[in-house]
């Protein structure tokens, strides 16, 4: 294709022409580097051109979009149902707390009733996800800067949790669990006590991962006084999430706009005024503490009752329903070919996944089909903050605040 | 504005206190800039004029009582038949008083929209963003390349009438030692199926039906 001209030329001469004005005769040039996009701490395909002066960073210019996949065209093709399984393939570390935002968008635009005992299975699998994301994502922060040994200590919790996503969905990942209405299938037997042996232990686990490095002298150098961000830049920035809370709001969307069964929770939100790499790193080893009391609160109150609505032209009737019943099969049938018509209108619902404000705008016409289902991507907001948390800081605490923010590629670039 | 408390645990999706009296308090604040309000299981939506979106957003982030102090996002919608057929659509947050909005303005594609890149920071990516996507054009954004797409990208590629399977496809090319373009070619046609026959029947003459009802 010639009318693309140099598409696919990562690297072009426009990029390093950044002259220093000559100070003494001799041209000074800052040194431009790629960050990536393949680089180990880059968490993904991230490209960072970086402009150096020395080792201090003074411009950085995140290039974005290399896991750009059009999910939101993609969904406008899809019904309802169809389009659901393209939110675990958003943020896929933490995949029901994607498709939480999602059917909590239908359920608001076509009114749909959950019962409780749903609304208490989703509550705790969002808080499962909290825990499953905020593993990966501190273990990770301390390996970029060097730490070796809680990735391997807790990923081996965070197996165990994966397990409970396989006998809950049948996947270790792409769940596609939660459905307008509640969750697919109920819970197998047992597996209530399996979560809340689980809990008992895993506290055990993260007490001894966090005083492997909370104390640490090298963890300290490396995260402490590095990338602050104030409360007011936070707000302006857009940050959600953690990220904000390190800065000092106290800004919980489960606390300030409750869905599902969170308001009958009861649990704290950890704030710290620091803003800083260990600030971020620190609130969210202390949220899944209080994710760990969330989910023995579902656990003990978990209610008896229907895991998913009853009402057919939202959720299909069970398979032995339909072996007897004419008007079953039927509705099976136009369940999985139409799928469920949503009344035309447009809905803005965010919840708080485990990175922060994760917003679906859901704009319906009526049709099977969304008209529009804009992703509103916790980490796009963070990740653009990257050259104002980065100027002036050293090369080598690039990693580290990256790593702090918490970026999920398949989420930013969608 | 008086504050009613939301009524906890009817619903599923996220609940907020809803604030009596809104659309009254956003009319008086922005006067003749307010095209329509419109009021949807407790959200707002306000339809701005186009060319007032910054000092309206301006408004509402200085206003004592409203305070919408973060930018939640921006993005377009695209609706083809409409005489403007691009809709961008503002999100505010007012962390004081927990309270969304939404501020939308309508644009052709031609006409720029009002960057917000002054206003708030953050406005930057996601103006490159809806440019990228939609082709709008946001007027004093000082850096509009493209975001998301490929590096050289031609086209908007979410405007409703940009296909789905796109234009280009690309490989590794082995001879030549670089990733290739090449125009789509596929294997089997697009597919796309009529799941709108209605359950209670259709109300419209099924293809092939035409002369069916004719004497």
């Amino acid at each position: 294709m010639t009318s693309l001209g140099n598409a696919g030329v990562a690297w072009t001469a426009a990029d390093s022409t950044d002259v220093l004005p000559a100070k003494d005769g001799n041209e000074i040039q800052n040194y431009m580097i790629n960050f990536g996009p393949q680089h180990p701490a880059a968490h993904g395909v991230l490209r960072l051109v970086m402009e150096l002066d020395g080792e201090i960073i003074e411009r950085c210019d995140p290039h974005i979009g290399l896991l750009h996949r059009g999910t939101e065209k993609l969904i406008e093709y899809k019904t309802y149902l169809q389009a659901l399984p393209y939110m675990d393939r958003l943020d896929y570390v933490s995949p029901m707390c994607m498709e939480h935002s999602y059917v909590l968008a239908i359920e608001k635009l076509a009114g749909i009733e959950v019962p409780l005992r749903a609304k208490y299975i989703r509550t705790m699998f969002a808080e499962i996800t909290r825990i499953l994301n905020h593993i990966l994502n501190t273990t990770t922060h301390a390996m970029d800067v060097g730490a070796m040994t809680p990735i391997l200590w807790l990923f081996e919790e965070r197996e165990k949790l994966l397990g409970f996503y396989e006998r809950v969905s049948g996947a270790r990942f792409h769940a596609a669990w939660f459905r307008p209405g509640g969750v697919h299938q109920d819970m197998p037997d047992g597996l209530l006590q399996d979560i809340s042996d689980w809990c008992d232990g895993f506290l055990r686990v993260l007490d001894e991962m966090q005083a492997l490095v909370a104390d640490n002298r090298i963890f300290k150098q490396r995260n402490v006084d590095i990338g602050v961000i104030s409360k007011e830049d936070a707000i302006r920035w857009g940050f959600t999430g953690p990220c904000i809370r390190a800065s000092g709001v106290a800004w919980d969307l489960r606390k300030a706009q409750p869905y599902d069964a969170y308001h009958l929770m009861d649990f704290d939100v950890p704030v710290s005024t620091d803003g800083d790499c260990y600030a971020r790193f620190m609130v969210r080893m202390q949220e899944m503490r209080e994710s760990l009391k969330i989910i023995r609160q579902c656990v003990k109150d978990m209610p008896d009752g229907r895991h998913i609505t009853d009402n057919r032209k939202v959720a299909p009737p069970s398979r032995g329903e339909m072996k007897r019943s004419m008007e079953a099969l039927i509705h099976h049938f136009k369940l999985y070919t139409e799928g469920l018509h949503v009344p035309a209108g447009e809905a803005y619902v965010a919840t708080e996944s485990p990175k922060g404000e994760f917003g679906i705008y859901l704009v319906a016409d009526g049709t099977n089909k969304p008209w529009r289902c804009h992703i509103r991507a916790t980490g796009m907001a963070h990740l653009q903050a990257m050259d104002f948390l980065c100027k002036g800081h050293m090369l080598a605490d690039a990693p580290a605040i990256l790593g702090s923010l918490d970026i999920v590629f398949g989420e930013v670039d969608r | 504005m008086s504050v009613v408390s939301p009524e906890l645990g009817v619903n599923s999706w996220p609940v907020m206190a809803r604030h009596e009296g809104l659309p009254e308090r956003l009319l008086a604040l922005l006067g003749d800039a307010v095209v329509e309000i419109a009021e949807r299981t407790d959200e707002t939506a306000v339809v701005v004029l186009r060319d007032r979106l910054v000092e309206v957003v301006a408004a509402l982030r200085d206003a004592p009582d409203l305070r919408f102090n973060q930018l939640i996002d921006i993005c377009a919608a695209d609706y083809p038949d409409r005489a403007e057929r691009f809709e961008v659509v503002v999100h505010l947050l007012s962390m004081a008083k927990n309270l969304r909005l939404r501020v939308k303005v309508a644009t052709d594609g031609q006409a720029p929209v009002p960057s917000l890149t002054a206003l708030y920071p953050n406005a930057g990516w996601y103006e490159r963003e809806t440019w990228d996507c939609y082709g709008v054009m946001f007027a004093g954004n000082p850096d509009m390349r493209r975001i998301l797409t490929d590096y050289g990208f031609e086209g908007h590629p979410f405007r409703k009438d940009f296909p789905l399977t796109g234009h280009v496809e690309l490989r590794w090319s082995e001879e030549a030692k670089r990733v290739a373009y090449e125009p789509v070619r596929l294997a089997q046609d697009f597919r796309s199926f009529d799941f709108l026959s209605p359950w209670e029947g259709t109300d419209y003459v099924l293809p092939g039906d035409e002369k069916a009802g004719q004497p």
